[in-house]
């Protein structure tokens, strides 16, 4: 590789990998743009699936369709990591599950935003927000209530 | 228990072979693959016109950073075999995958003498790109993540450990683990590898410099994470009746389980302090009248230290929430211990074979041949792979 010129920095910008639109998801990365996070919900015994699925395995339905819900929940386990997998990737941050209050083990995995890594905390309220990356919003989650 | 309703109970492990850990190695994978595999008939006493099957896992359909760089159908090209079966088994239980059907196949009486091997050029792979073995293609600048990993990659999630973290972390919350009892897996490892000329690290480790090691990703540490390497294993796998002149005293699979499902398919039940491994461990005493305290050592999987505590109580070798503080200190998991532990260096210390390693050292003990490493009268041993896709063995010498 050619060197930069001296006194040149060449600053290395990390693009997340984004998710690619698929038939059957791509309703819970499109959502953001109004605002509201859309989780696959059966029509019949009204559980909630993610990762959808395209068919209930509850309860067999086929009516399953998204729903939305408060986008509320709580910090079920995270991990800081630290490691730079790849070139200017922005270290520390926070990987998370949280589980949704619309249902017990309902979780979406995320970014913990909006306060430092060492502050988070298993159990702790967070609620959504998205970023926009191309055609994707990807749902982010922040420490509060959301209701401020 | 009658043999006959179990296809394990029919079937044993006749001959192994590894090649030499390299990372990276100065063979090709495919050499690599030869070594292993006729080490492993030459040990059973056997000639490659009397093996009659040929699988791996997870083939070369599963390759990406050196993960599976060989397949089957090469393998058998390189070795002049002219098998009845061959097969690769990329979806199922993962690591064990291969070996429960290598079972089937024997129990089945489409084969007598069937070669599993497990080949990784990890540590290759990692010399050309090291981000090379990153999840899904998460190295590649605007790739779209597909499938189970859209869920973790546009989260900045590209390496297993990140999710396996998520457990460590709901581990320690809940059942009050720390560092220090966790680092004991590292430690025991490291020390175990010191006895074996395998192994690709083997200078000892305390557990000092692992408390000061650097996370990765919290709670996990440098050295909670297995080492990429080079190298292949072979497993020859017998039907008892095919195998009762030759080199070895046969091997009894006394019992397998399996199961499957968790994080790395996207889905996920439970609360992140343990793994549907539960379910292998629960399938494989059902099919024995041995007992969990009958183990005299154990190989539990080990790509990270935290998947050796929640393997520990999958198979009941202690009770729930219990792991961290069972090998705590190492002395229980040592080689004068109740359950040693990793006798190779597993893993985090001997390379990562990927599964194929544990069951290789069960042999090994089983047969006495464990050097300065064998355990005293060793009987029987668990033996476990997999943080996706799970099996389990219970080994036992006759």
């Amino acid at each position: 590789m050619n060197r930069p010129l001296d006194g040149i920095k060449i600053v290395e910008v990390a693009t997340r990998n984004l998710p690619a639109l698929e038939r059957d998801t791509a309703f819970f990365w499109k959502a953001g743009a109004e605002g509201r996070l859309l989780i696959s919900r059966c029509g019949a015994c009204g559980r909630y699936q993610h990762p959808p699925l395209p068919h209930c395995p509850s309860c067999a339905s086929d009516a399953v369709s998204p729903a939305p819900v408060s986008g509320r929940g709580r910090v079920a386990t995270f991990t800081v990591n630290h490691q730079r997998w790849t070139a200017g990737l922005e270290v520390p941050f926070v990987f998370a599950a949280v589980e949704l209050e619309e249902q017990s083990e309902l979780y979406v995995f995320t970014n913990i935003i909006g306060c430092a890594v060492d502050e988070v905390r298993i159990g702790m309220p967070v609620s959504v927000c998205f970023e926009r990356h191309d055609d994707v919003f990807l749902p982010m989650f922040q420490p509060g209530k959301g209701d401020g | 228990m009658a043999d006959d309703r179990y296809p394990e109970k029919q079937v044993c492990i006749s001959g192994v072979g590894q090649s030499a850990v390299g990372r990276p190695a100065d063979k090709s994978a495919l050499r690599l693959t030869v070594d292993a595999c006729l080490q492993a008939i030459a040990d059973a006493g056997l000639k490659i016109a009397d093996i009659d099957g040929l699988t791996t896992f997870p083939g070369p359909s599963g390759d990406a950073g050196g993960f599976s760089p060989v397949g089957a159908t090469e393998t058998m090209f390189a070795l002049g075999l002219t098998p009845t079966w061959i097969g690769a088994s990329t979806e199922g239980h993962a690591h064990m995958g291969a070996i429960f059907s290598a079972i089937q196949a024997i129990a089945s009486g489409l084969c007598r003498h069937v070669l599993v091997f497990r080949t990784v050029a990890q540590a290759t792979a990692r010399a050309v790109a090291r981000d090379s073995t990153l999840m899904g293609g998460a190295a590649v600048p605007g790739q779209r993540a597909r499938g189970g990993n859209a869920w973790t990659i546009p989260f900045n999630a590209v390496s297993a450990v990140n999710l396996y973290a998520l457990y460590a972390q709901a581990y320690f919350h809940k059942y009050h683990a720390t560092a220090e009892q966790l680092g004991a897996i590292a430690v025991n490892s490291r020390r175990m590898a010191y006895f074996n000329p395998n192994a690709i690290y083997r200078t000892p480790l305390t557990i000092d410099e692992y408390l000061e090691s650097r996370v990765i990703s919290s709670p996990l540490r440098l050295y909670d994470c297995d080492t990429h390497i080079d190298g292949s294993t072979a497993l020859l796998f017998s039907h008892r009746d095919a195998a009762k002149d030759l080199a070895r005293p046969p091997i009894s699979i006394e019992a397998m389980g399996m199961s499957l499902g968790g994080i790395g398919i996207g889905l996920h039940r439970g609360d992140f302090t343990s793994l549907p491994s539960d379910l292998a461990g629960n399938m494989l005493w059902s099919r024995t009248d041995l007992k969990p305290s009958d183990v005299d050592v154990a190989q539990i999987y080990d790509g990270f230290s935290i998947l050796t505590l929640l393997w520990m109580e999958s198979l009941k070798l202690c009770g729930r929430g219990e792991a961290a503080a069972f090998v705590a200190g190492g002395a229980r998991i040592g080689l004068g211990g109740e359950l040693p532990l990793n006798t190779s260096g597993g893993q985090l210390s001997a390379g990562r074979f990927h599964g194929y390693g544990h069951t290789y050292e069960a042999c090994l003990q089983l047969w006495g041949r464990g050097g300065e490493r064998q355990v005293a009268d060793a009987r029987v041993c668990a033996v476990s792979n997999g943080g996706f896709g799970y099996g389990a063995l219970l080994l036992k010498r006759d």
